[in-house]
């Protein structure tokens, strides 16, 4: 089993490291309904992750506990050795913890390029006073973030509608532009809740590749949900599978393919 | 072509992030500040003074800082007046308590108490949104205006309740008080919107515009980029309010002369400013000198026009005046949310492709 080891090397030649995050015997409940029922799985250092699971199996929750939105009532989060307590989102972000949302949350009556600009702001340190005078230290740190920012548009390739609001820009560049935002931040961690959602067969190609590259050039470890199976097994490392708030599966897409609770799931097997 | 944009190509990021990228629009900025600071004060007389400028220049003022807090960061205020009224009776108990330090340093002091005070009533806006925001923003209109009627040391214990503008000077030249020229009273002015409108640029164009138009647009992505949601809705709360005080500070000590806070910093005042930046243009620093000029230019206009060609009864033309900015108001927040800015932004698109629309 892999998870005795500390390190190992893929089968492309990329280098997993140990463990960066992990869950313990997460348990997450509105009111009556259990989202999130007793589950414990890891990430580790620059893998990509992926957790799948029919409809209403918890898989967005679980993304929320991790990025600080919905806090369990039940269970652990460690990350990179600590155990986290709780905390608000904007300080998990502060953590390195980026993320999309499974429906976009873009700031529509800003531009591609403000957008992808926000994703610096926890990198940004000039105090009111510093920025009320611009030129100097503010101005400076706006030349030296945007220099990153561009390189990120640049990988993107967005560079042509970096000056366009984003309100105006269609469903596919709105979830690219929403990955700049995230990447731009230089996460540790990428949670990516339904990347390809609602993208045609060519939006989903380009979109695996950028995914490859984040992880491959900035050695960014991700964890994505996703339905479409193909992508799953050719993007992650090892995945999770969920199904109403109880885990199933956990291992490499093939371990999981082949794992008869999954395969049930999946098709529909009656729950006892 | 009048107006051109080819031509003038941004090679560093210094060059893209310019006020004014293009260089025709810098040469008229660079203009209408020669005018403003070289001409005017020469010519000007104490009916263009009092009738249009200062009024303009004040509520530009109070319009930048309400358009940060709302306009920016999507917190609706209907306190404006109450905190225009902490700056005015601020800068009157500093003026009266210590009467050696310069007036600036009061207004800009009035500009801190006030920025205080917004933090305070900013508070709220941490749990509710919209609506009920307003609603509480309008209750902290109406206790400050009662704050300062009912508590005799806000106005000195005088007699009438009202509070009078004592004479000041800066380099000598009285600013404060009967006896003010026409010119200090415009210099004065002048010289302070030129620091806020610069200060709310700068604010606006980096890191911290960026907190506020994300809380605005959408406060759960804005978290979870990092932005702390109270650090960054009361921020804007107090810088809205400073530039508010200084705007009430200026409108007391300078423009009104006399003041009491019913007539002068009532919720007509709130709406006045919040018309002028709906008008003007919501987040736009020009937007909110648009706006305060439209809504100072329009009843000055109206009473000549109708009252002064046509003979046309006082109140017939004061009602006309509501009946357009009604209109005005319905048709820019359904139609052009981003108000008269935007349209000048259109109108410059169109001139640019002139003549040849293609
Ligand atoms: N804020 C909430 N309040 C109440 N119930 C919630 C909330 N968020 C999620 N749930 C419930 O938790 C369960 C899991 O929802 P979740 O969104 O995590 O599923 P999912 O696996 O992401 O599904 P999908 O594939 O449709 O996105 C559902 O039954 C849902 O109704
Ligand atoms: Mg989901």
């Amino acid at each position: 089993m892999k998870d005795t080891i500390d390190s190992y090397v893929t089968a492309d030649g990329r280098t997993i490291g140990g463990v960066m995050m992990e869950m313990k015997n997460i348990t997450l409940r509105f009111g009556g309904v259990v989202a999130i029922k007793d589950i414990s799985f890891d990430i580790r250092e620059g893998e990509i992750r992926a957790i799948i699971g029919p409809n209403g199996a918890g898989k967005s929750s679980m993304l929320n506990v991790i990025s600080g939105f919905y806090h369990p009532q039940e269970g652990e989060v460690w990350f990179r050795g600590e155990r986290r307590p709780t905390m608000k989102p904007h300080n998990v972000a502060r953590q390195g913890i980026a993320r999309t949302f499974q429906n976009i949350a873009l700031f529509n009556g800003m531009s591609v390029l403000d957008n992808v600009m926000t994703g610096r702001l926890t990198q940004m340190k000039t105090g009111i006073i510093a920025q009320s005078l611009w030129y100097g230290r503010a101005q400076k740190e706006e030349f030296q973030n945007r220099e990153i920012v561009e390189k990120i548009i640049d990988f993107l390739e967005i560079q042509h509608i970096r000056k366009t609001p984003v309100g105006r820009l269609p469903y596919g560049l709105k979830k690219r532009v929403e990955l700049a935002r995230a990447l731009a931040a230089e996460p540790k961690l990428l949670l990516l809740d339904e990347p390809m959602a609602g993208m045609n067969v060519e939006e989903k190609e380009d979109m695996s590749r950028f995914i490859l590259d984040a992880n491959d050039e900035f050695g960014t470890t991700i964890a994505l949900i996703e339905h479409d199976m193909g992508v799953v097994m050719d993007l992650s490392d090892r995945v999770v599978v969920m199904d109403y708030g109880k885990k199933i599966g956990d291992g490499t897409p093939e371990e999981v393919r082949n794992n008869q609770a999954v395969i049930d799931a999946y098709l529909g097997v009656a729950h006892d | 072509m009048i107006y051109r944009e080819s031509g003038d190509y941004s090679t560093t990021y210094a060059q893209d992030s310019q006020t004014f990228p293009i260089r025709f629009d810098r040469y008229r900025f660079y203009a209408v500040v020669f005018v403003a600071y070289c001409i005017i004060p020469f010519i000007i007389n104490d009916y263009w003074a009092s009738a249009i400028f200062v009024p303009f220049l004040i509520y530009a003022i109070a319009a930048i800082g309400l358009n940060i807090l709302t306009g920016f960061c999507g917190q609706v205020s209907l306190g404006t007046g109450g905190f225009m009224a902490v700056g005015g009776y601020s800068v009157y108990k500093l003026m009266t308590s210590f009467p050696d330090v310069n007036i600036a340093i009061h207004v800009l002091l009035a500009g801190l108490i006030t920025a205080g005070v917004g933090i305070l009533f900013g508070l709220p806006s941490l749990r509710i949104k919209g609506f009920y925001l307003a609603v509480a923003t309008l209750a902290a209109q109406f206790f400050l205006v009662w704050l300062f009627n009912r508590v005799p040391w806000f106005y000195n214990y005088s007699a009438s309740g009202m509070i009078n503008s004592p004479e000041r000077t800066i380099f000598g030249y009285i600013v404060t008080g009967p006896s003010t020229e026409a010119w200090a009273k415009y210099l004065i002015c002048l010289v302070f919107l030129t620091l806020c409108a610069v200060l709310a640029r700068n604010m606006t164009r980096g890191t911290l515009g960026r907190k506020w138009m994300a809380i605005r647009d959408m406060d759960i992505a804005a978290e979870i980029i990092g932005v702390d949601p109270l650090k960054a809705k009361l921020s804007a709360f107090a810088i809205s309010s400073f530039f508010i005080g200084i705007a009430g500070a200026l409108f007391f000590a300078v423009y009104l002369g006399a003041a009491e806070a019913g007539d002068s910093f009532g919720i007509t005042k709130s709406f006045l400013v919040l018309f002028m930046i709906i008008i003007g243009g919501l987040g736009s620093i020009f937007g909110s000198f648009a706006g305060a000029a439209f809504m100072v230019l329009m009843p000055v206009l109206l009473k000549n026009v109708l009252v002064g060609q046509l003979g046309w009864a006082t109140d017939l033309a004061a009602h006309l005046e509501f009946v357009i900015v009604g209109a005005l108001i319905i048709i820019f927040l359904i139609m052009e949310p981003h108000g008269l800015a935007q349209l000048w932004r259109l109108a410059k698109e169109k001139l640019r492709l002139w003549p040849f629309p293609h």
